[in-house]
């Protein structure tokens, strides 16, 4: 602790960076070693990367729109595919959530910066250079190494299909490196966040009375603490193969091709949850705070939670049912996978025990919240349907996993990301983002995710197999497929008014002032933006709602907990 | 404003105090990573264990390495004792059981250098002989670059020591180093049982 009351010596000099030239000011950026800098960084990041691989589903859904179209080649929509895919899951999820958990930890925690200052800047510059090199891949893949261009094989990347005899060129490479390195560096901030969390708790926040989101970031912390290195080892051995000549996934040698789908789902399954697992936890705040009660089931919430996070590291083979194994393993992941339904099925009825006789508010953020109790519990479903090892035989590789795991992804996650963006940025920029285009991005998003997504379940059904960049006239696809390209282009249009809402309110936003939700976590108690040094003297708590007993002197939370 | 909500403190302790050293999470942090890691360079090597389409097999080329075997995990203890020295304050007793760990270390790594070299010299052994090959240079090699990264820091260690940096103040932050150190140690229990004992 140190470290700490050096910097409160200092704490003058800081405000004197506003006067640098611009040069000076970037300069700052790069050299920052500032959680909130850092999260910030790492959310415009993902943004950017949203809106790219974002461009790229679109062209997806267009070339999709009608049969035969012929908009872009096999390979072209192979590739979209690939980057899309791989873009979307380590580009904009992860960035966007460890953004996120960085900035807001440690000001949860009344502390005045992460644990490992140095090392999470390192981990944020190990993920931008990542992600350049995934998409330098356009243009380094062709040109010095000779064939192969961006990745075409996939995000899951199946050997033996990627091994050095039929993925010519460095295209794989590339996807391999670029991944290793945002892991590395997402790895580093989840070493972050549990030192933080265990070792600069301020005064009396005991594990106890901290806010739910910094209980569920610790979970997902351990997450990828345990689920992120196989994917990396798995890379590792595919680099083998592929430079060295080593056999781990080259059949030819008696190497096997499901120990890869083992490894990667090892790695892909839990995945699913430390992205959603962050949603959980921007719900946990928002719809308290939206809601005006506290969190119903406090303990119940965070047990929830670990459960989620134990059993998950559990299911990963149920993405494997058609690999074909035994009886016992099928049954097994079957019913592991069912068994996450339970945890989950908690959280739902505590956020809407919380609701329940709540004086709701519906601004933004609690109306992306609400879109999202309701999508995610259709997605929770259908996942429960594709635990089913013998519905999943039918249904796997079709449309209707795609359906299935967009409505996770974008149906939860996605909303609750921009809940989250609408709920912190008055904290993060001192300014708001302007209501009524909020509210006409929640709705035009709503309505096209539901177009393109809600359709796709139906095309699946109907037998539209998953990754192909066309299909044939006459099989009753083509409707449901033109809705749905529709949708796409809906969804990006509310995109649109959502980039326009960040850009106009950034320079002509309402100021917001230190607390424009009436909230009660510590956060809100500093001001708008907060400075470098987060608390002028740091807070002591005793109750999980300090600002409340702030407010309310007379009727503070300490006294009944 | 927030400090108003000041009131009294449950007990005496400061509340810093009650908080864990970040040095000390941090590594359990890296190391629960790692852990992870190495398992599935031990699975890829437990599933491929008789599944080589040609030879060399295991029995036929492997040795087992008792004398690196002894040094290293020998040397877990007399950092321990190194540690202790620190604690207590004697510079020169730490600085000498810490340059006995560093040397049997530096013994295990020689030992499998030597190793090495004889599979790939006289049994013909290399990555792309066959599963065997693949398995057996990427977990081993795994660990002997761990091994590695372990020796370098120690070495740091050593020589701010004998430069005279280093007193009873930083006994957590060698002790965290020692920590890592008793992971390598036990990653080797683990690899060692895995390629000498069961995959032979």
């Amino acid at each position: 602790m140190a470290g700490t009351i050096d910097r409160e010596m200092g704490l003058d000099a800081v405000d004197d960076l506003e006067q640098l030239p611009i040069l000076g000011r970037l300069h700052e950026w790069v050299i920052t070693v500032d959680h909130k800098r850092l999260g910030l960084m790492y959310i415009t990041g993902g943004l950017f990367f949203f809106l790219v691989a974002g461009l790229q589903a679109a062209t997806i859904r267009l070339q999709l729109a009608v049969p035969n179209s012929g908009i872009v080649p096999p390979q072209v929509f192979n590739r979209l595919l690939t980057m899309h895919g791989t873009a979307m899951v380590f580009l904009v999820g992860m960035p966007i959530l460890t953004g996120l958990f960085n900035y807001l930890v440690p000001l949860m925690i009344g502390a005045r910066d992460l644990a490992f200052p140095r090392l999470n800047a390192f981990g944020f510059w190990l993920w931008f250079f990542g992600a350049l090199l995934l998409y330098f891949s356009y243009i380094g893949g062709d040109g010095l190494y000779g064939a192969g261009s961006a990745p075409d094989v996939g995000w899951f990347a199946y050997a033996p299909l990627t091994e050095l005899p039929f993925s010519r060129g460095n295209s794989t490479d590339y996807w391999i490196l670029s991944i290793l390195l945002t892991t590395v560096g997402s790895t580093a901030t989840a070493a972050n966040i549990v030192s933080s969390v265990f070792c600069m708790r301020c005064e009396g926040m005991t594990l106890t009375k901290m806010p739910v989101l910094v209980w569920l970031a610790t979970v997902v912390s351990f997450m990828i603490l345990v689920a992120l290195p196989p994917l990396s080892a798995a890379q590792v051995m595919l680099l083998l193969d592929r430079f060295l000549g080593a056999h781990f996934f080259d059949t030819q040698a008696g190497g096997s091709a499901v120990l890869w789908q083992h490894f990667f789902w090892i790695f892909g399954h839990p995945e699913v949850y430390i992205l959603v697992i962050p949603a959980f936890a921007f719900a946990s705040e928002i719809i308290p705070v939206f809601s005006r009660k506290v969190i119903f089931g406090y303990s119940v919430m965070v047990a929830a939670s670990c459960a989620i996070g134990f059993i998950s590291m559990s299911v990963w083979a149920h993405h494997m049912f058609s690999v074909g194994m035994t009886p016992a393993g099928n049954s097994f992941f079957a019913a592991s996978s069912m068994l996450v339904g339970v945890p989950t099925g908690i959280k739902i009825f505590n956020w809407l025990g919380t609701m329940w006789r709540g004086k709701l508010r519906f601004k933004v953020p609690m109306l992306f919240s609400i879109a999202f109790l309701f999508q995610f519990l259709v997605a929770g479903l259908t996942g429960i349907m594709l635990a089913v090892a013998p519905f999943d035989w039918q249904l796997t590789d079709t449309y209707f996993v795609v359906a299935h795991f967009h409505y996770v992804l974008v149906g939860a996650i996605v909303f609750m990301i921009f809940a989250a963006i609408y709920y912190w940025f008055p904290k993060a920029t001192g300014r708001m983002l302007s209501e009524r285009l909020g509210r006409w991005h929640f709705w035009l998003f709503v309505i096209g995710f539901h177009l393109t997504f809600d359709t796709e379940h139906f095309a699946g059904m109907q037998g539209m197999p998953r990754r192909i960049y066309t299909y044939q006239p006459g099989r009753g696809l083509e409707t449901l497929n033109f809705v749905a390209s529709i949708g796409a282009l809906v969804q990006g249009i509310a995109v649109l008014i959502f980039v326009i809402n960040v850009v106009r309110s950034l320079r002509s936003g309402e100021p917001a002032g230190d607390d424009p939700w009436d909230a009660w976590t510590l956060e809100w108690s500093t001001t708008s933006p907060p400075p470098e040094y987060n608390f002028a003297t740091l807070p002591v708590v005793r109750s999980r709602r300090p600002l409340w007993d702030l407010k309310h002197p007379d009727d503070p939370d300490w006294r009944y907990e | 404003m927030a400090a108003a909500s000041t009131t009294m403190r449950a007990s005496s302790t400061p509340w810093s105090e009650t908080l864990p050293y970040r040095g000390r999470v941090g590594i359990l942090a890296l190391i629960l990573t790692e852990s992870s890691f190495f398992l599935i360079f031990v699975v890829a090597y437990i599933f491929y264990i008789g599944k080589s389409l040609s030879g060399p097999s295991p029995r036929e080329v492997l040795s087992v390495p008792i004398v690196n075997t002894i040094c290293l995990l020998s040397s877990s203890i007399t950092i321990v004792i190194a540690i202790r020295s620190l604690r207590a304050g004697s510079i020169r007793n730490f600085s000498a059981w810490w340059f006995v760990t560093f040397v049997l270390g530096a013994e295990f790594l020689i030992g499998t250098a030597i190793e090495w070299h004889r599979l790939i010299y006289h049994e013909g052994l290399t990555l792309r002989t066959n599963l065997f090959g693949t398995t057996y240079y990427s977990l081993v090699g795994l660990h002997a670059l761990h091994v590695t990264i372990g020796l370098v820091l120690i070495l740091l260690v050593l020589i701010l020591t004998v430069l005279g940096y280093m007193s009873e103040r930083h006994v957590e932050r060698a002790d965290v180093l020692s920590w890592y150190w008793h992971f390598v140690d036990s990653v080797w229990v683990v690899v060692f049982l895995t390629v000498y004992v069961i995959g032979r």
